[in-house]
C-alpha cells in the first residue's frame, strides 16, 4: 500500500539528521540561480496511458534545476541515487513486496556514492534535468525524469 | 517503475532460505487435484544427490510410468544444496495416489486425492465475488449503515446474506497461520494450497520467481477445456494479488509486469481494473515496465476494445464489444467513499471512473451472450486495503459497493438456475463494532463519548442514497468500530473526510513506524500504543475463518466449515472441468 504523510509529521529529530546533511549545503547553495520546477508542473496530461512533460519541463532539459520533495526509504546508507516522491512514503518499495511507487517520481543520481538522509525527509535537489526514458546500468531502474549530477540539502 | 529483477529476487531468496532435512514433494501432502488439470511435478533431495541415489514411485511404480512421460533430473538444481526430480505439466485420471521419495534410508511419502467432476455439467455460468479482507463486522456494518436498525432487527437483508447456501471457509497457507491476499485467492482458482505471496505455484527452493513448480488456475482451464468466456473484475490494479490469481503463476505477487504478460497469455475476455502502468512500454512517460512491450496494442491487435473511462466502457459495451480492456487508474480505482462522499483520493485526475458495481453490470453484459457460459471473478479490493488503513468508513462503503455488485449478478440470475454465485472474502481483518461513539455524551475523550451494551444508541447517519449508502458519515453518534491490530496511531474516532486514513508514517530510524501526528490533534483524538512488529505500518489480516454464502448450481456444497480450496472445488464440479 502506498502511504501519504502530512508535512507536520517531519518534525522529529530534525537536529540529528541536520548534521548529516550539512556538507551538502554548500553544493545545493552554488546552484541557487537554477530554475524551480515542481511536482505540480512536470506534466500537462496526467492519464491512463501515459503523461506528458509540461512545455516548461520540456525546455528545461539539459538545464540546472531545483525541486522539492521527500527522500523516498534509499536501498542503501549510502547510493548514488535515490527516488524523490511528491508525498512522503511510509513504506521501502525496494523491500517490500506488494509496495510499488508511485507513477510520478523523480530519480535523482548522484556522481558519488552519498550518504542518505533519513526516508520522509523533505529534501530540496539541484542539479540538471533529465527526461525520457533511461535505464540505470547499475540497478535496471528505469525512469522518466531524472535530476543528474545533483546536490541535495535537507528542506 | 520498479527495482531489477536481479535485485528483487536477491531479496526475496534471502527471505525464502530455510533447509529443510527431508525430501519435500509437489503438489503437497493431501492435495486435491482436478482430473486432468497440469501441475508441475517437483521432488527436491537435501544434499544433492546423485540420480543413482534416489527413487521416486506412485502407486509403487515409477513415476514417469504413471504420469505417462519422462521425468528431469537435476543434480545440485541451480549450484543448490540440493537435487531435483521434475516433470512439468503433469495430469491424472482421478483416484487416490500414494508417492513416496526415498533417499538412502529416508523415505518421504504423500497423498494426493485426483477428483472427477460428473457430467452433465450443471452449471452454465460461474460468479465468484470476492470481498478482500472482508470480515464479519463489514457484513454487519454494512447491513447498519445500508439498510437500517431498528428494535433489534435490521430492516432489510444484503443482497449477499440472502443467499440459500453458507459455509465456515479457512484461510491458512502452507507455510503460515495468516495467509495473505494472494495465496488466498490461489486456493480459489487452482483448488491447492501454497504459501504467502505465490500466485499459481508451489513454493519450492527455485531461485527464480517465475520457475515454482506450477499448477492450473481455474481461467486457464475454462479456456483450454471449454468454450467459456472469462471475465476478471476488480477495482485494485490489475496485476494485484487477487485478480492475478486468475492468470498468474510466480512466487512472488509483485511481479506486476510480468502478470500483465500472463493475462496476456491467458487471454481473459474482460479485464477491468487499475493499474495501467504496466501496460505501457517503458519509453511512455507514466510506464513502470522494464521493457517496451505495449501491452495496449498487444491487446488491441488481439481484438481488445480499450476502455480508460466509465464512458468508454459503456460506449463499448453499447457497441457490442465481447472483448474488453479496461484500465481506469494509473494505481488503484478510488472506493466509493471517495467516488460518493469525500471525493479525495484520485477523483480530481481520474474525474471518470466506474465503480465496481457499474464495472460488474457491463462485464456481465458483455459476457452474458457466449453460448457456452462465462466464469467472472469481480472483486471488491479495498474493503482490504482500507482494513489496513484502519479506515472502517471507506471498508465499509466498499462493502456496500461489493453487495450492490452481488445483487446485479443476483438479478442476472433470476430463475435461470444455470448460474453459480458464490460471495467469499479471502482473509479476515481484526475489526470489529464495540459500540457507538456519541458526541453528547459528557466528557472530553473518545473513551467519554463510548456507549457500550445498553448506551450503544444506533448511530445518526444521514439518510441513505439511492444505491443505499449514507450520504452522511461525519455525523454525532457513529459506529465505535475498531481494529485490534495497529502501529503507534491516533484515533479520531471520526470518519477521515480529507482522505484515506494514514495510521503511521516511517520514524527517523527509517524502520520503525510512529504515529501519523496529523490524526493526533483534533478534539476527541487518543494515542494508541502499536501492538504489532515494530516495522508494520498498518493493521494486519487475522487468521479467523470467513463466511462464504451462495446460491445457483453446485452451491448446496456449501455447509459447515471448509478449507478455502473447496470453493475451487466446488466451482470445477459445477463446470464439470474434469476429465481428460
Amino acid at each position: 500500500m502506498r502511504r501519504r504523510s502530512p508535512l507536520s509529521t517531519i518534525t522529529r529529530r530534525g537536529a540529528v539528521l541536520g548534521l548529516a546533511a550539512t556538507s551538502l549545503f554548500d553544493r545545493a547553495a552554488i546552484a541557487a540561480d537554477a530554475d524551480t520546477i515542481a511536482f505540480d508542473g512536470l506534466y500537462k496530461s496526467f492519464g491512463v496511458l501515459g503523461f506528458e512533460f509540461s512545455d516548461r519541463v520540456t525546455a528545461l532539459r539539459g538545464k540546472e534545476v531545483r525541486i522539492t520533495g521527500y527522500m523516498a526509504p534509499p536501498l542503501k546508507p549510502e547510493s548514488h541515487f535515490f527516488v524523490l516522491t511528491r508525498e512522503p512514503l511510509a513504506i521501502c518499495p525496494f523491500c517490500q513486496s506488494d509496495a510499488d511507487w508511485p507513477v510520478d517520481i523523480v530519480v535523482v543520481f548522484m556522481e558519488n556514492e552519498t550518504a542518505m538522509v533519513s526516508a520522509g525527509r523533505k529534501v530540496v535537489v539541484t542539479g540538471r534535468l533529465e527526461i525520457g526514458s533511461a535505464t540505470d546500468a547499475a540497478t535496471g531502474f528505469v525512469s522518466q525524469i531524472r535530476v543528474t549530477h545533483a546536490a541535495f540539502a535537507l528542506a | 517503475m520498479r527495482a531489477s529483477c536481479l535485485l528483487a529476487a536477491a531479496l526475496t531468496t534471502s527471505l525464502l532460505g530455510s533447509s529443510a532435512i527431508a525430501q519435500t514433494i509437489y503438489p503437497i501432502d493431501r492435495a486435491e487435484i482436478l482430473e486432468g488439470s497440469r501441475f508441475d511435478f517437483k521432488v527436491e533431495f537435501p544434499n544433492a544427490p546423485a540420480s543413482a541415489e534416489v527413487n521416486v514411485t506412485i502407486n509403487g511404480k515409477p513415476a514417469a510410468e504413471v504420469l505417462g512421460r519422462p521425468t528431469n533430473f537435476v543434480q545440485s538444481e541451480e549450484g543448490q544444496k540440493h537435487s531435483a526430480l521434475w516433470l512439468r505439466g503433469a495430469s491424472l485420471p482421478a483416484g487416490r495416489y500414494v508417492v513416496e521419495a526415498t533417499q538412502g534410508g529416508n523415505k518421504a511419502i504423500v497423498n494426493w486425492d485426483v477428483f472427477a467432476t460428473t457430467q452433465p455439467r450443471r452449471a452454465k455460468n460461474v460468479i465468484l465475488f470476492i470481498g478482500d479482507g472482508m470480515t464479519v463486522a463489514n457484513r454487519t456494518a454494512a447491513r447498519i449503515l445500508s439498510k437500517g436498525w431498528k428494535e433489534g432487527k435490521y430492516d432489510g437483508e444484503l443482497a449477499m446474506d440472502d443467499m440459500p447456501n453458507m459455509a465456515l471457509i479457512s484461510t491458512s497457507g502452507t507455510d503460515s497461520i495468516v495467509t495473505d491476499s494472494a495465496n488466498a485467492a490461489h486456493a480459489y482458482t487452482t483448488g491447492h494450497k501454497s504459501c504467502v505471496n505465490a500466485l499459481g505455484v508451489y513454493c519450492a527452493k527455485n531461485a527464480l520467481t517465475l520457475d515454482h513448480p506450477k499448477v492450473e488456475t481455474i481461467a486457464e482451464l475454462a479456456k483450454r477445456k471449454t468454450g467459456m468466456a472469462v471475465g476478471v473484475v476488480t477495482n485494485s490494479e490489475i496485476e494485484d494479488a487477487t485478480p492475478a490469481s486468475m492468470v498468474a503463476h510466480t512466487r512472488r505477487r509483485s511481479d506486476f509486469n510480468d502478470i500483465v504478460e500472463m493475462f496476456y497469455a491467458v487471454k481473459p475476455d474482460v479485464i477491468m481494473g487499475g493499474g495501467s502502468p504496466n501496460f505501457l512500454s517503458k519509453v511512455t512517460p507514466g510506464s513502470k515496465r522494464t521493457d517496451e512491450q505495449d501491452f495496449i496494442a498487444k491487446f488491441k491487435e488481439a481484438g481488445y476494445t480499450l476502455a480508460t473511462s466509465k464512458t468508454e466502457m459503456n460506449a463499448a459495451v453499447s457497441g457490442g464489444a465481447k472483448k474488453l480492456l479496461g484500465l481506469y487508474n494509473t494505481g488503484n480505482i478510488d472506493g466509493a467513499f471517495d467516488l460518493r462522499l469525500a471525493r479525495k483520493g484520485t477523483i480530481s485526475k481520474f474525474p471518470d471512473q466506474p465503480d465496481v458495481v457499474e464495472q460488474t453490470k457491463a462485464a456481465i453484459e458483455m459476457l452474458k451472450g457466449n453460448p457456452e457460459g462465462f466464469l467472472l471473478m469481480v472483486e471488491s479490493a479495498r474493503i482490504d486495503k482500507y482494513s489496513h488503513s484502519l479506515d472502517w468508513e471507506r471498508s465499509v462503503f466498499d462493502t456496500i459497493m461489493l453487495d450492490n455488485a452481488v445483487k446485479v449478478a443476483k438479478d442476472f440470475a433470476g430463475e435461470r438456475n444455470d448460474t453459480l454465485i458464490i460471495v467469499v472474502p479471502d482473509h479476515a481483518h481484526p475489526m470489529s463494532i464495540i459500540g457507538t461513539y456519541d458526541d453528547s455524551r459528557p466528557g472530553q475523550l473518545l473513551r467519554d463519548k463510548l456507549g457500550v451494551y445498553n448506551e450503544s444508541l444506533p448511530p445518526n447517519y444521514g439518510p441513505l442514497d439511492a444505491e443505499g449508502y449514507p450520504t452522511d458519515v461525519n455525523t454525532s453518534r457513529r459506529l465505535a468500530v475498531v481494529y485490534g491490530s495497529y502501529p503507534d496511531t491516533c484515533d479520531t474516532g471520526r470518519p477521515a473526510m480529507d482522505g484515506e486514513r494514514v495510521p503511521a508514517v516511517k520514524g527517523p530510524d527509517g524502520k520503525t513506524n510512529i504515529a501519523n501526528e496529523k490524526d493526533c490533534s483534533g478534539p476527541l483524538a487518543t494515542r494508541k500504543a502499536g501492538n504489532l512488529p515494530f516495522d508494520s505500518n498498518s493493521g494486519v489480516h487475522a487468521a479467523d475463518d470467513v463466511i462464504l454464502t451462495a446460491m445457483g448450481p453446485g452451491a448446496e456444497r456449501f455447509r459447515g466449515h471448509k478449507p478455502n480450496t473447496f470453493v475451487f472445488r466446488v466451482m470445477a464440479e459445477a463446470l464439470a472441468l474434469g476429465g481428460k
